[in-house]
């Protein structure tokens, strides 16, 4: 077994507010996978990630990054690191190219080294003709970008984003996907947030689901979603019914005349369902689940009326 | 397990030359910040210099004629460069640090591999620099009204270099501590210039009462003042040895204080 590229046990965080954000995380993510941390807001998501880049102070518990304790090698594990934030953090004053070639070399990278550094990023993210203009007049989107490009000009082993695709229109989010795939196929460990479940199941390899401080859900998002025990479709009708028979043990609710919600469990069939509609008249036009899968799942892990079957989990 | 650095060639495999590297980028970027913005850093203590050579020195010193044997006008050249100087070294790192933290730029260093003690040089070394372009500014403008003369230039340049960084340090120490923008520009207005002003820039502490000079002694401004006066003109209220056990005390004091500021996170990690 490996060691692995992060490991947290025991992570507890109260804020000088009073306010607990992490109340007991233990987790591990192996070298080149691509992790994915969900979680409602407010969960602990950025707490952690805080903890894990020496932004936040621990109240308790230990990290350790490729099997180094932070507290105690700091430096060696934050070389290793590179951070994307969910808050912009750069000088607006600044140049993509300034703020890139500073980061570098905040690392010890030497000049030249991050003058070509930089150059490469900026080009692969579509950064280079903004590279000599003050930052602030970036869009969302590219400034999104160069905080990933400035994450990487250390080459770290384990990139860590939080959110870095909030705000990005679909196109711009579909070509950081496949820039954020091409780093992890070339070795680097990634751990991504966000909000958006199909980019969890489009990209990671593995999740864990933080709620209230605490995971609710480690595993790989294959067998996540094979967890799935109910899938909710939507079914439009070819025309208005007037009574809908019952669907042999499947749950049927009526949105209007003409659309029908139905909750099907695992190893029901589907088939003998829109069978049983057609003898008595009714005909199926179209049908879509109601919600991407993982999403459901999500929402009943972390929803009110998880508060207690997620958590045992 | 060093597989960090096999791949990542071109990178020092020392961390004292990747510090250096790092030293070298707060600096640089340090300056390049005086430069950008130097409508406000340069161009305020020109005009001010300007201002107090005229008045003080050509209006009213006409009638002062000398102190300690100098001609009033020569007499208050030391004071005034240091003066400006201390207050833009301060100005620098205070400005500019808290505007780190409060743009959250600050954060790209704190996540760096780098110890306190590189954050905290690089920040003085641009506190010293700016204090040097500023100083090299008041410097023409004082040729412009009088013959400057230098009598002993290693106590000038170490005066200097020490002012600078007692007064840097501080800046830092007040930008650690500010929560907003009007935190930095408190210690300045209620602390700094008073200080100043009594610090023997405009008038030699030897008229004072002997109660008020003992008092005096206490203002480290005076130490300051005094030995950049020794080493531009050869004369000084106080003793010379005194004057530099102050000022390292303070180097010292300071810098113990900011790093452990800086270790600590204070005001910077929640
Ligand atoms: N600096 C802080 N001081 C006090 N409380 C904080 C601080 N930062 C976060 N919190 C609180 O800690 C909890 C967790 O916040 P955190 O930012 O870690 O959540 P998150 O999972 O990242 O949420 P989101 O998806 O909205 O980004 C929240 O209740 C938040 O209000
Ligand atoms: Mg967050």
């Amino acid at each position: 077994m490996r060691t692995p590229a992060l490991e947290v046990e025991g992570l507890a965080k109260t804020y000088a507010n009073g306010v607990t954000a992490l109340a007991g995380v233990s987790l591990a993510v192996a070298e080149g996978d691509f992790f994915a941390l969900l979680g409602p807001n407010g969960a602990g998501k950025s707490t952690l990630i805080g903890i894990v880049a020496t932004l936040v102070n621990p109240s308790a518990g230990r990290v350790r990054v490729f099997g180094r304790d932070l507290a105690s090698e700091r430096e060696a594990c934050l070389d290793q690191i590179g951070l994307v934030p969910q808050e912009l953090n750069f000088n607006q004053f600044e140049t993509p190219l300034e703020i890139l070639r500073n980061a570098a070399g905040f690392y010890g990278v030497p000049r030249r080294l991050a003058t070509e550094r930089a150059e490469r990023r900026l080009r692969e993210l579509q950064l280079w003709d903004k590279a000599r203009v003050p930052s602030r007049t970036l869009s969302g989107g590219m400034k999104r970008r160069l905080m990933i490009a400035r994450a990487l000009m250390h080459e770290p082993r384990l990139l860590i984003l939080d959110e870095p695709t909030a705000g990005v229109d679909i196109e711009i989010r579909r070509s950081m996907w496949q820039f954020l795939k091409r780093i992890n196929e070339a070795g680097t460990t990634v751990i991504l947030t966000t909000h958006y479940l199909e980019e969890a199941e489009q990209l990671c390899r593995h999740v864990a689901i933080i709620d209230h401080g605490r995971i609710v859900e480690h595993t790989s998002v294959r067998e996540l979603i094979g967890k799935l025990d109910v899938e909710t479709f939507i079914v439009d009708l070819a025309g208005p019914a007037e009574s809908i028979p019952a669907l042999d043990g499947i749950e049927v609710r009526r949105l209007d005349a003409a659309t029908l919600e139905l909750d099907v469990h695992r190893g029901q069939d589907l088939a003998a369902a829109f069978a049983t509609l057609n003898r008595h008249g009714i005909g199926v036009r179209s049908m879509r689940n109601k919600a991407n899968r993982l999403e459901e799942l999500f929402v009943r892990l972390t929803g009110p009326a998880a508060s207690t079957s997620g958590r045992a989990a | 397990m060093s597989a960090a650095l096999e791949s990542n060639p071109g990178v020092p495999a020392s961390a004292r030359a990747r510090h250096f590297v790092a030293l070298g980028t707060i600096l640089r970027r340090e300056i390049r910040r005086i430069l950008r913005i130097w409508g406000q850093t340069l161009v305020p203590p020109a005009i001010t210099m300007t201002l107090y050579f005229v008045i003080f020195g050509k209006l009213i010193g006409a009638k002062i004629g000398t102190v300690q044997g100098v001609g009033y006008i020569d007499w208050i050249v030391p004071g005034l460069i240091m003066m400006s100087v201390i207050q833009n070294a301060y100005g620098n790192i205070s400005s500019s640090f808290f505007g780190a933290k409060f743009g959250r730029y600050v954060e790209e260093m704190l996540v760096a591999p780098m110890p306190p003690w590189v954050v905290l040089t690089g920040y003085v070394l641009g506190g010293v620099a700016r204090g040097l372009m500023v100083g090299v500014i008041v410097l023409a403008i004082a040729m412009v009204f009088t013959r400057v003369s230098l009598h002993h230039a290693w106590v000038t340049l170490s005066t200097f270099v020490l002012a600078t960084t007692i007064f840097s340090l501080a800046g830092f120490v007040n930008a650690v501590y500010a929560k907003k923008f009007d935190d930095i520009a408190i210690v300045p207005t209620f602390i700094l210039t008073p200080l100043t002003y009594l610090g023997g820039v405009f008038y030699s502490v030897a008229v004072l009462p002997p109660f008020w000079q003992r008092v005096s002694e206490f203002n480290p401004i005076l130490h300051m003042v005094n030995a950049f006066r020794y080493g531009l003109l050869g004369v000084s209220d106080v003793p010379i040895g005194t004057a530099y056990a102050v000022m390292l005390g303070l180097v010292v004091v300071l810098g113990a204080v900011s790093i452990v500021l800086l270790r600590r996170g204070v005001g910077l990690r929640s």
